[in-house]
């Protein structure tokens, strides 16, 4: 379960699933040595010895508790498989919000001392704010190293600081389009395959049909908005792991995507709804909006919400910026991660490790839970890939992300305050967005409030 | 009419004057009963310590301090307060919550002083009612109010919405940036139209009937009762809600936090002063500063509580 939604603002999360069917792993044979993006690496390895096998063994044939924070529905499903794998481990599963509300009672339990999960979910984006003061344990050691050649190049890469790993994905969302066939039908156009495509096609369907829009910016979606950038080939942000961000949101990748939609806003071409609450519910299964420009886990999402337009959806990559280019970002998707506090390091980084790579588990989460698992023993899944929707005319659209899923720029960094940006987003650039106002004076807003921001908590800002 | 009392019915602004305690030589009776108060009073003054003063005292600890997610933490002294004060986000909301205040604990009030009145002249018909239904909204609790009015300003597919497609005209824009402070002055009315009357039913209830036989036989109409002897009656039943609602006011907080999901970039994170600290806190993770805000806010209604209680002290008395 991704939570794409952004911090605060997104209370009323009422998203149930979000995740995807998928396609094709292409076989990512050893995307070698590992690269070393990632917004800089830091010294952040830990110096522990590589614990052995027969030290995992016993670990996990002693009797050990695990508490494990999970908003996933059903995780009690593969917390079964697990049990059922290692009888000697129990594993308390609590459900503790979702997003910031989860974070907000970590931050909480972490700084009582007491209370804090042995794991834990965590998103990409909120890793750093948790490795800053030392919270989270370096899975490296554990087992976790020898799985960056199951991975996409830039999954390992928002997992990892130097060579420290302090996630093990659970799931991702690489973006693409979806958009209503009937209605492009109705309007006389082809799917769009770049972005001035799609402004043209936007001004033909505002035209053709009254009353819907190609699609809708939101406001209040951060998560979305910086998924855009990604494409673009923008590195906004970036942390060494120490005390030292970058924070770059005035340059030619940025300035392009938001004049690109002020253009669109201006000319009143896209609507400007606020995302994630009933309006916008009932804007997707009415036809208000003919696309939406999601991440991997939306096609599942949309077929709960619009469940009366089955069939009228298809799905695509964004719309390229240069003909041709096949860039995309992501959106969302989540890690489960072991706090540094546990007293159970083995078999807390076993759970991890085991929820979300084991062919059981990760199986049951991309085929029961459609959730978009980036390991290869879900991307290489033919009953994974060759699913075909009903709710997408029969269109396989796992292959498709799966296929995006390679796509995605590798060298997207954090802030390892991202609530505070997010919220700051919606304060500044979601603002203009929404009311019509200057991006780029939003833009310059929002860079400014995040800067100070970073200033005053003592980081220094480059 | 009821049997007249000496106090104000609510108590509110006046406490009744205490009985001077003789200092020494009680009896042992007296020393009996006042080890009986003691007792009495114990559970409540250990709850209340251990809820309300002790988390009051730990935060105002708190907002002395400044921590950093890089630095840690350090004592800063007033710092926090200083920032608070030349800070323009927490200046614009408590501005907003004044503006709200001015326009919407006047009209409350008033609608409140009406409905109580007329109620109280005996003159309606199906008096208890009317009288239940104006109260209703104030038992429907505040988060299921706001999700049914921002359902019903929805700017799609809200009733009002509708109405307006049906006869033609625009849409009326509750949600938008001009609209979305009378839209939340109209929640709060409503919610708390009826508690307010039913404070000021209860007073005038209790306002002896003599008082109204007497002045009818000087002539007076009803309006002339109302004005001249009702309302002075009741005075302190009203500061008591013009208290309450200065505090309510200050203090807003479900209504615009639950509105935000319809309007995100409407509401914004500091759009009252009470949101503005949750946001610190929470989102910021500057518990310091947070702290420090809410001291300020809280000296803030303090103040203001105050001066109107002054005020109508003093008009009282001229």
């Amino acid at each position: 379960m991704t939570a794409p939604r952004t911090p605060l603002r997104s209370r009323s999360r009422g998203r149930a699933l979000a995740a995807a069917l998928a396609g094709t792993a292409l076989v990512l044979s050893a995307c070698g040595g590992g690269g070393d993006g990632g917004g800089g690496g830091g010294d952040a390895g830990s110096d522990v010895e590589p614990v052995t096998q027969e030290q995992i063994d016993e670990a996990m044939s002693t009797p050990t508790e695990l508490t494990f924070w999970t908003w996933l529905p059903d995780a009690q499903k593969e917390v079964d498989q697990f049990e059922a794998a290692f009888p000697e481990i129990s594993v308390n599963l609590v459900n503790a919000g979702q997003g910031l509300d989860q974070y907000t009672k970590l931050r909480t339990a972490i700084r009582a001392g007491e209370g804090a999960p042995d794991v834990v979910q965590i998103e990409y984006q909120y890793l750093p704010s948790f490795t800053l003061g030392g919270d989270l344990l370096d899975l490296g050691p554990y087992g976790a190293s020898e799985l960056q050649d199951s991975y996409p190049e830039w999954v390992w890469e928002q997992i990892t600081e130097g060579d420290a790993v302090y996630g093990i994905p659970q799931d991702i969302g690489p973006m693409g389009s979806l958009y209503r066939q009937d209605l492009l039908d109705q309007a006389g156009i082809e799917a769009p395959t770049t972005w001035a495509e799609f402004e043209e096609a936007a001004r033909t369907m505002k035209e053709a049909v009254p009353g819907t829009y190609l699609t809708n910016m939101p406001g209040n979606d951060p998560g979305q908005f910086v998924g855009l950038l990604w494409q673009n080939g923008a590195k906004p942000f970036g942390f060494d792991g120490d005390q030292t961000v970058t924070i770059d949101l005035d340059t030619p990748e940025v300035t392009e995507v938001v004049d690109y939609w002020q253009g669109l806003i201006d000319e009143d071409l896209v609507s400007t709804d606020a995302d994630f609450n009933d309006q916008w519910y009932q804007g997707l299964a009415n036809g208000k909006y003919a696309s939406w420009q999601t991440a991997a886990w939306g096609p599942v999402f949309l077929q709960g919400t619009a469940g009366n337009t089955s069939g009228l959806w298809r799905a695509s990559p964004l719309p390229a910026w240069e003909e041709g280019d096949t860039a995309t970002g992501n959106w969302g998707g989540s890690t489960d991660a072991v706090l540094s506090s546990t007293e159970n390091p083995i078999a807390a980084a076993q759970l991890a490790k085991w929820f979300n790579t084991d062919p059981e588990p990760a199986l049951t989460m991309a085929l029961d839970q459609f959730l978009f698992v980036p390991h290869d023993v879900v991307l290489e899944n033919e009953e994974f890939l060759d699913a075909a929707p009903e709710f997408f005319g029969g269109q396989q659209v796992n292959q498709l992300y799966s296929e995006l899923t390679t796509e995605v720029d590798t060298d997207f960094g954090w802030l390892p305050f991202m609530d505070y940006v997010y919220n700051s987003f919606n304060d500044t650039l979601g603002t203009a967005i929404a009311e019509g106002g200057d991006m780029e004076a939003g833009l310059a807003a929002w860079e400014d409030d995040i800067t100070s921001y970073a200033e005053q908590q003592g980081f220094t800002v480059q | 009419m009821t049997a007249p009392t000496t106090t104000g019915p609510a108590g509110g602004a006046t406490a009744p004057g205490r009985a001077g305690p003789r200092r020494r030589g009680h009896s042992p009776a007296v020393r009996r009963q006042h080890r009986a108060a003691y007792l009495l009073v114990a559970p409540f003054m250990v709850v209340f310590a251990a809820m309300l003063v002790v988390p009051l005292v730990y935060a105002a600890y708190l907002s002395l301090f400044r921590e950093q997610l890089v630095g840690g933490r350090s004592f800063v002294g007033l710092a926090n307060y200083a920032r608070a004060l030349g800070d323009s986000a927490f200046g614009e909301g408590v501005l907003r919550v004044t503006l709200f205040l001015v326009i919407q604990v006047p009209i409350m009030l008033g609608l409140a002083l009406l409905f109580a009145l007329a109620l109280d002249s005996g003159r309606l018909y199906a008096q208890r009612f009317v009288r239940l239904s104006i109260f209703l909204p104030y038992a429907v609790p505040s988060v299921v109010a706001t999700l049914m009015w921002g359902y019903l300003y929805g700017p799609d597919f809200g009733p009002f919405t509708q109405i307006a497609e049906g006869l033609q005209l625009p849409a009326p824009p509750f949600l938008s940036s001009s609209w979305m402070l009378g839209s939340l002055m109209n929640i709060l009315t409503w919610e708390f139209i009826g508690y307010n009357m039913i404070i000021m039913f209860a007073a005038l209830r209790a306002v002896p009937a003599d008082l109204y036989e007497a002045a009818r036989m000087d002539g007076a109409g009803e309006l002339r009762i109302a004005w001249s002897i009702k309302i002075p009656a009741i005075r302190s039943a009203i500061l008591l809600t013009v208290i309450f609602s200065v505090i309510g006011s200050y203090q807003l907080f479900n209504e615009p936090n639950l509105l935000q999901t319809l309007a995100p970039n409407v509401i914004d994170s500091a759009y009252t002063p009470n949101l503005y600290a949750y946001n610190l806190a929470f989102t910021s993770q500057d518990l310091n500063y947070a702290a420090a805000v809410a001291f300020l806010l809280a000296a803030g209604i303090a103040v203001v509580s105050y001066v109107v209680q002054l005020t109508s002290q003093r008009r009282a008395r001229s």
